[in-house]
């Protein structure tokens, strides 16, 4: 009797240690990253780095500044884009699930978010870049937008299939129409949900390449006309890290935490977000 | 016995039938609501009863397959003429589940009928608003220091009597409620059942309740309902000592539920 | 809310036991007095008074049953002013009896100086009134002892029968205006009884006992 307690309690045990141990062994590769970034690039960063111009390869110095800049007004430009679109959707998706248009949608959006985003890349060459016959941000924007799309879409429909339907019948029988009631009862109640949504959203095309190869494409200078090509940090990363150069190496590894952190920082203000604006029921 | 009370009667529903989809969910419903009365509406699960006051605010027609036929008059005027947004507002609703807006402070709540419509008045006139439906259900003194906070820090029956104070700052001519009290513990339960024997001198107030009890102690008329239809209509102390119908004594004696 | 309701279930019965109350009294001292339209107001009037107010009390106390649901004392309180209102109807109708009595007695030469009849009545109503106010006070021990003094009344009743009958004996012609004299004691002896019994559901209400047909000791 005892020795079958003393089998199970070791049982017990070891299955504890061997998930520990697994859960330890999968941050591993998050470690390994984090200490070859800062081993490697914290060196190249300073000032200089995040305020210069990159220079041609020789000179001494250059910066990042541009692509900085060029991933700020990509997600600038397709969080316009996706962002009215996909909240409208959701919210359309939400309130409407017994419709036919809801199934077809539906789909439509789950075939989206399963598309390689270089697929996307090439879409907005069709659509953008030949009609205009050239590269701009405007084009990387779409198509970074449409890999937004999916994301904001389901967050923003689950968010307000959260929120009890009696907060919208205690709107409407107050006698208020139901867009004044989804934009100004539902909405701000599902802030938070939709917001994370945003936030995961752009965490998720900050740090795409693919996309932006053959429509943002890439420019050694500072460009803020959206009609005009603009360089991006993971376009700049790509291109130092395969280059013949070290110093280009170094600059692509400081580039790499300096858009690592960037997504770290937005990660931490989706939950500080999601903690000052959480609405419970 | 006694007087013969001529008592005007506020709502008058003609052959009133809801659909919901393909289901025939009220059949033929006549029924006249006098005013200032407390009138329930009992019977089993199913019956109709919360078709029947969505009916009469009108947001039944807002549900999926949601179909009224016929006609519901208030005072004079059919309610299925006029603009549904003007109907309720003259006819309040508060639900089962006390939602008060979570994103407003309890000022706001009490003024949502007003700020969400786009109705405006004066802050001195909110402000005398907001103090009067506080104090009619009994809220003022407790929140009156935090009017700025969110209502949710509030109990149950506190965020109910909220929700109930939201209803009649539109200063309606009739209340319904769906199951007020059966989300909260019985003593909020009996404050709030005290608060409508006040209101009743201000409002008409109809209440659906399947708590037969609570329809008994506060209730003037009662209205039976049985798979859609209405079975008996009269004075609760008539219809809890004599009833007239086999099936409404059946219901009382809980041989169905 | 429920105390409103039975508070004024407890005005209804005690307006009818102060009814009651002068229709005895009234009978008696139109007896004593020869008084022709005391006597008829009895039968004319409080009669119905009294039959009316009994069904309305029954229905009053029906309908706060089936409406308000009372527990413990409110509940014996209702269903024993339930059968007060029966009890109380009922002297009412000695009260009638008697002043059909009377009324027969009025018209004819007295068979004996009213003597007796006059105290077992003063005793009588005397029981009626403090039964009352037992009610009204709760009070379970008024309630006892005015239970104690039925034995009085009864023995003033036999006194009265073995007079009559004395009388009846020795002069056949005022058989019939003693029988209506022996009619008027029994009727006051079915006082005292009732009022026992409104006593006993009075004790019953105040302290949930029952002492009714010699149950238990206070």
């Amino acid at each position: 009797m005892r020795d079958e307690i003393y089998k199970r309690l070791l049982k017990d045990k070891l299955f504890k240690t061997v998930v520990i141990f697994l859960s330890f062994i999968s941050t591993v590769p998050l470690f390994f990253i984090l200490f070859h970034l800062i081993k490697n690039g914290l060196s190249s960063l300073n000032i200089e780095f995040l305020f210069n111009l990159p220079k041609p390869i020789g000179e001494e110095g250059g910066g990042i500044a541009n692509a900085i800049v060029g991933t700020f007004i990509l997600i600038l430009i397709s969080s316009f884009l996706s962002i009215p679109l996909g909240i409208s959707a959701g919210i359309f998706m939400a309130e409407n699930r017994n419709s036919k248009l809801y199934k077809i949608i539906n789909l439509l959006v789950e075939i989206l978010q399963g598309v390689p985003s270089i697929v996307l890349g090439i879409v907005a060459y069709l659509w953008v870049v030949k009609p205009m016959k050239h590269f701009s941000a405007l084009s990387g924007g779409i198509a970074l937008a449409i890999m937004m799309l999916p994301v904001i879409i389901k967050s923003t429909e689950e968010t307000i299939n959260l929120i009890p339907e009696s907060l919208k019948e205690a709107s409407l029988a107050l006698g208020v129409p139901y867009y004044k009631t989804i934009l100004f009862v539902i909405l701000p109640s599902g802030l938070s949900g939709i917001l994370t949504g945003i936030l995961i959203g752009i965490s998720r095309i900050a740090g795409e390449t693919a996309p932006l190869l053959f429509t943002a494409f890439g420019n050694p200078y500072m460009n803020l006309n959206i009609f005009k090509p603009v360089e991006s940090l993971p376009h700049l990363i790509y291109n130092y890290a395969k280059s013949p150069f070290s110093e280009w190496h170094q600059k692509a590894w400081a580039a790499s935490f300096v858009l690592i952190l960037m997504v770290f920082t937005l990660n931490i203000l989706s939950k500080w977000v999601i903690r000052k604006w959480k609405v419970r029921f | 016995m006694g007087d013969k009370e001529v008592e005007s009667k506020i709502l008058k529903i003609e052959n009133l039938n809801a659909y919901y989809f393909e289901n025939h969910v009220l059949k033929d419903i006549n029924l006249q609501i006098p005013e200032n009365k407390i009138t329930a509406i009992m019977g089993p699960s199913g019956c109709g009863k919360t078709t029947l006051i969505r009916c009469i605010n009108r947001l039944h027609e807002l549900s999926p397959g949601g179909k009224v036929t016929g006609k519901i008059f208030l005072r004079d005027e059919n309610i299925y003429e006029m603009e549904p947004m003007i109907v309720r507002r003259k006819i309040g609703m508060v639900f089962q589940k006390p939602n008060p807006f979570p994103t407003m402070s309890i000022y706001h709540n009490v003024l949502s009928g007003y700020r969400l419509n786009g109705i405006k008045i004066s802050k001195i006139e909110e402000e005398r608003i907001v103090e009067e439906t506080l104090k009619k259900v009994g809220l003022w003194n407790e929140v009156k220091d935090y009017l700025h906070k969110r209502g949710t820090f509030l109990s149950g029956g506190q965020q109910q009597r909220l929700c109930i104070a939201r209803a009649i700052a539109l200063s309606p001519e009739i209340l319904l409620m769906d199951e007020p009290t059966s989300a909260l513990d019985p003593v909020s339960a009996s404050k709030i059942e005290e608060l409508l024997l006040q209101l009743k001198e201000s409002y008409t107030i109809i209440i659906v309740t399947h708590n037969l009890q609570q329809a008994a102690r506060i209730s003037d008329y009662t209205a039976f309902l049985l798979m859609g239809e209405l079975i008996e209509f009269d004075k609760t102390e008539k219809i809890f000592t004599v009833p007239s119908d086999p099936r409404t004594e059946n219901y009382l004696l809980g041989k169905f539920g | 809310m429920i105390e409103e309701k039975l508070n004024k279930l407890k005005e209804k019965i005690i307006e009818m036991a102060l009814l009651v109350e002068s229709m005895i009294e009234k009978s008696i001292k139109g007896l004593i007095e020869r008084d022709k339209n005391l006597l008829t107001e009895i039968l004319e009037k409080d009669e119905n008074k009294v039959n009316e107010m009994e069904l309305e009390i029954d229905d009053m106390v029906m309908k706060f049953i089936a409406l308000y649901h009372p527990e413990a004392e409110y509940l014996r309180t209702s269903l024993m002013i339930f059968k007060i209102n029966n009890d109380l109807e009922r002297m009412g109708d000695e009260a009638v009896n008697i002043s059909q009595s009377a009324l027969f007695l009025i018209e004819r030469p007295p068979v004996k100086p009213l003597i007796d009849i006059p105290r077992m009545a003063e005793i009588a109503i005397q029981m009626v009134k403090d039964s009352i106010t037992s009610f009204m006070d709760r009070n379970p021990e008024l309630a006892k002892e005015v239970c104690e003094r039925d034995d009085i009344v009864d023995g003033l009743r036999d006194q009265i029968n073995r007079e009559l009958i004395t009388y009846m004996m020795q002069n056949p012609a005022t058989i019939e205006r003693a029988q209506h004299l022996i009619r008027i004691a029994r009727s006051l002896e079915r006082v005292a009884d009732l009022s026992t019994n409104l006593c006993e559901d009075v004790i019953f209400i105040v302290k949930g006992k029952v002492i009714k047909h010699g149950k238990d000791k206070l």
